[in-house]
């Protein structure tokens, strides 16, 4: 193993594994273009996160020591969103409190844990992409990358170096868009009120297409923006960044 | 007690999406609060370790509650006041009661106060036959429509300008039924012309409490329209109505936590008054009441402290986590069905009137963090809301459905292999279905997302992780 090349373990996400492939092989480009060595472990299926938040510590716990031992040995480990690598460094420690060896090697694998934009921004220095987007974007912030993962400036930098594509500034950049998880489903009505406002926000720039960091705001976001038959795209950021928006955009027919 | 129409929190959250009067005001407040927090704290640059110190001091006074509330309770009493330690509501408001009848109160003025709406005190009144007379504009404005509280500073937040109007020419018969009110200037002068003779009149005048002063038996009011000082400075007996943990030690740490706490509530640097009040009126004084009392109540706080929730008592009820979540944007206060609104009325009401009454104000969250992320006490309100999840997961208290979902789902997510098989079985379930559209308008079992949203369909090519071993992908470090 050498430094200057590390080793990095690509945390798929349950959703960018069943969904949007496209988006790890976006993530996987940019991890190799800013210098890393990436394998995919097998043995990861989700982060957890669906058991944590309805109170089902146990399974929550039983998934985190999993994932854990998944990415022994891995210099770092990435996800393609804020929420998942929120949970792998935020909740994961926490998950162990009563068990101090779980514990220490959670809080060793929390410190090694990262979201993808901010890895290539503030670990791998990465400043540019050589890629290229026709078009207007908003950028939506999660909730879990924003105050969690601290990501904010990192992805619009490295927007701004795309050529042929204007960026434009959500209005309540801050607010959920509602998908929250279960909590979607749980209360529909509230989470539709929350999306439609978004809805209204991205409408509100004039943007074209609307990126985002985790697919679970995307796929709240799209299927919203569908529903109403709005034009607009939504797309992973790290699509835009590594060049690869030949595939259909979220929630659109193929071909 | 306040009954509680927690359960019905679905239902009632349905309506207020409904209710265009509701939606409008609560699209006015969308902004005006967060923006002026932000200037507020961009003014003070020490704001973020001025909040660490005010956890510090809330810390500190919950660790040792026991001793300051006796502290308080000798300073009060040698002060000439009196201090009623009450277990429950009914106890407050016999306490209360008892006050009144010795001085044969006929009204009684009162502040504004979250503690009141918890005993229902009002109600209570009125059925005792006294007149309460709410003297916060907010809360009689309320009190006129016969509602509660929406938020906990703003109480008539959900009210539009109109109906206010409305709710003074229909009380309000004194008046000439023509007269103008289309202006807040003029609804504000007609509302002073009624309260002034009730200051007058009133025989008790109630207040809350934003801090006990254990040193020196002090109860500190934070307003801004002066009205509290009116409600306990004219009649014969001045009431504070206090939970118990809003002691804090000293005179100094009052002022500590007060530089954060109007800051977060409205973005002003501080209210417009910050009263003291120490006892009785002493002989030197030129006014204040005859008798000082403090009613200080526990009802289910001191089971909170040294359990999950504890951290919940630092509250100083600034309302900033309302003003920025996300949910009571959406549904306003009154949703949520019993006293306290918003985020920390989703960590509070469950505490105090327990998961199987409120289950839902926990789960009604899609945890975006940003209620923990302005408390100015840093209250880690969603990790204690997922707390109150684990309760009610546990104790099985929740929907059947949910369990059973998340068990079947867990069940696999802990097999790699078996999920591996299910999603790239899922995935051409899903993807012969709906890819030629690339999203489907409706879905079996998926309606919670389909009722208002499309769900997208899988890409084509299948799984990552099934196309990552067709491409004979590393799998770990070293292959
Ligand atoms: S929980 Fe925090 S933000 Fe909310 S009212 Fe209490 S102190 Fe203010």
């Amino acid at each position: 193993m050498s430094e200057s090349r590390p080793h990095v373990g690509l945390f798929v996400t349950c959703l960018v594994d069943l969904f949007r492939p496209s988006v790890g092989f976006a993530a996987v480009a940019l991890l190799e273009r800013a210098g890393c060595n990436v394998a995919v472990p097998a043995a990861q299926t989700c982060c957890g996160q669906p058991a944590f938040n309805s109170g089902d510590r146990a399974d929550a716990r039983a998934i985190a020591a999993q994932v854990i031992e998944a990415f022994d040995g891995f210099d770092y480990i990435v996800a393609p969103s804020g929420s998942c690598s929120g949970m792998l460094s935020k909740h994961y420690p926490e998950l162990f409190a009563d068990d101090p060896a779980m514990r220490a090697r959670a809080e060793a694998f929390a410190a090694r844990t990262h979201e993808l934009i901010s890895f290539l921004v503030d670990i791998r220095g990465m400043d540019a992409v050589e890629a290229h987007y026709d078009g207007r974007v908003a950028y939506h912030d999660s909730c879990s990358s924003l105050r969690e993962m601290k990501v904010r400036a990192q992805p619009r930098a490295l927007l701004d170096t795309v050529a042929g594509l204007a960026r434009e500034e959500l209005a309540f950049s801050e607010t959920c868009c509602g998908f929250g998880g279960t909590f979607c489903v749980k209360y529909p009505d509230i989470s539709n009120k929350m999306v439609g406002d978004k809805c209204d926000d991205i409408a509100a720039t004039g943007a074209d297409t609307v990126l985002a960091g985790d697919m679970g705001c995307l796929m709240n976001i799209a299927g919203k923006l569908k529903r109403r038959g709005s034009a607009i795209q939504a797309r992973h950021v790290a699509e835009v960044l590594a060049g690869m928006t030949d595939t259909p955009a979220i929630g659109e027919p193929e071909g | 007690m306040q009954e509680s129409r927690t359960r019905n929190f679905i239902g009632n959250a349905r309506e207020a999406l409904d209710d265009g009067n509701l939606q409008q005001a609560l699209d006015k407040m969308k902004s005006g609060f967060v923006e002026r927090r932000l200037e507020a704290r961009a003014r003070l640059p020490e704001f973020d370790d001025i909040r660490d110190q005010a956890r510090e001091i809330k810390n500190h006074t919950l660790a040792n509650l026991d001793y300051y509330l006796e502290r308080f309770e000798r300073k009060v009493t040698e002060e000439g006041g009196q201090v009623h330690w009450c277990a429950t509501p009914e106890d407050a408001r016999q306490a209360i009661l008892k006050i009144c009848r010795d001085l044969d109160a006929k009204t009684v003025t009162k502040g504004k106060s979250m503690i009141g709406e918890e005993i229902g005190l009002n109600d209570f009144f009125e059925e005792n036959g006294i007149e309460p007379i709410e003297t916060d504009l907010g809360e009689y404005i309320i009190q006129l429509r016969r509602e509660a509280p929406s938020h906990i500073i703003a109480p008539a937040i959900h009210v539009l300008k109109h109906q206010v109007a409305e709710a003074f020419y229909e009380t309000h018969d004194q008046f000439d039924p023509d007269r103008p009110l289309e202006e807040p200037r003029a609804l504000l002068d007609e509302a002073r012309e009624v309260l002034r003779q009730k200051f007058i009149d009133a025989d008790v005048g109630i207040t809350g409490a934003n801090f006990l002063i254990a040193e020196t038996g002090t109860s500190v009011i934070v307003t801004n329209e002066g009205n509290g000082d009116l409600t306990q400075t004219i009649p014969k007996a001045h009431v504070v109505i206090a939970s118990l943990e809003k002691v804090v030690p000293t005179l100094e740490d009052a002022t500590t936590i007060s530089r954060v706490l109007a800051r977060s509530a409205t973005g002003q640097e501080y209210s417009v008054y910050t009263t003291f009040s120490t006892g009785p009126r002493r002989p030197e004084d030129p006014d204040g009441p005859e008798q000082y009392h403090v009613i200080l109540l526990d009802n289910g706080r001191s089971k909170m402290v040294g359990s999950e929730y504890q951290e919940m008592l630092r509250c100083i009820r600034c309302g900033a986590c309302l003003n920025h979540c996300p949910v009571y944007g959406s549904i306003g206060g009154h949703a949520y069905g019993w006293v306290y609104p918003g985020p920390m009325g989703s960590v509070l009401t469950p505490s105090l009137i327990g998961v199987d009454e409120a289950g839902h104000l926990p789960n009604a969250s899609s945890f975006c963090g940003r209620c923990e992320e302005v408390c100015p006490m840093r209250i880690p309100l969603p990790k204690m809301m997922r707390h109150l999840r684990e309760r009610e997961f546990d104790g099985k208290t929740g929907p059947a459905t949910m369990r059973t979902g998340i068990k079947m789902w867990a069940f696999y997510a802990k097999r790699p292999w078996l999920y591996h098989a299910l999603a790239k079985l899922k995935f051409r379930v899903l993807g012969a279905f709906g890819r030629r559209k690339g999203r489907f308008r409706r879905l079996p079992g998926g309606a919670g997302w389909t009722a208002h949203r499309d769900f997208p369909a899988p890409q084509a090519g299948g799984t990552f992780q099934a196309q990552w071993s067709a491409r004979g992908g590393k799998r770990s470090v070293d292959a």
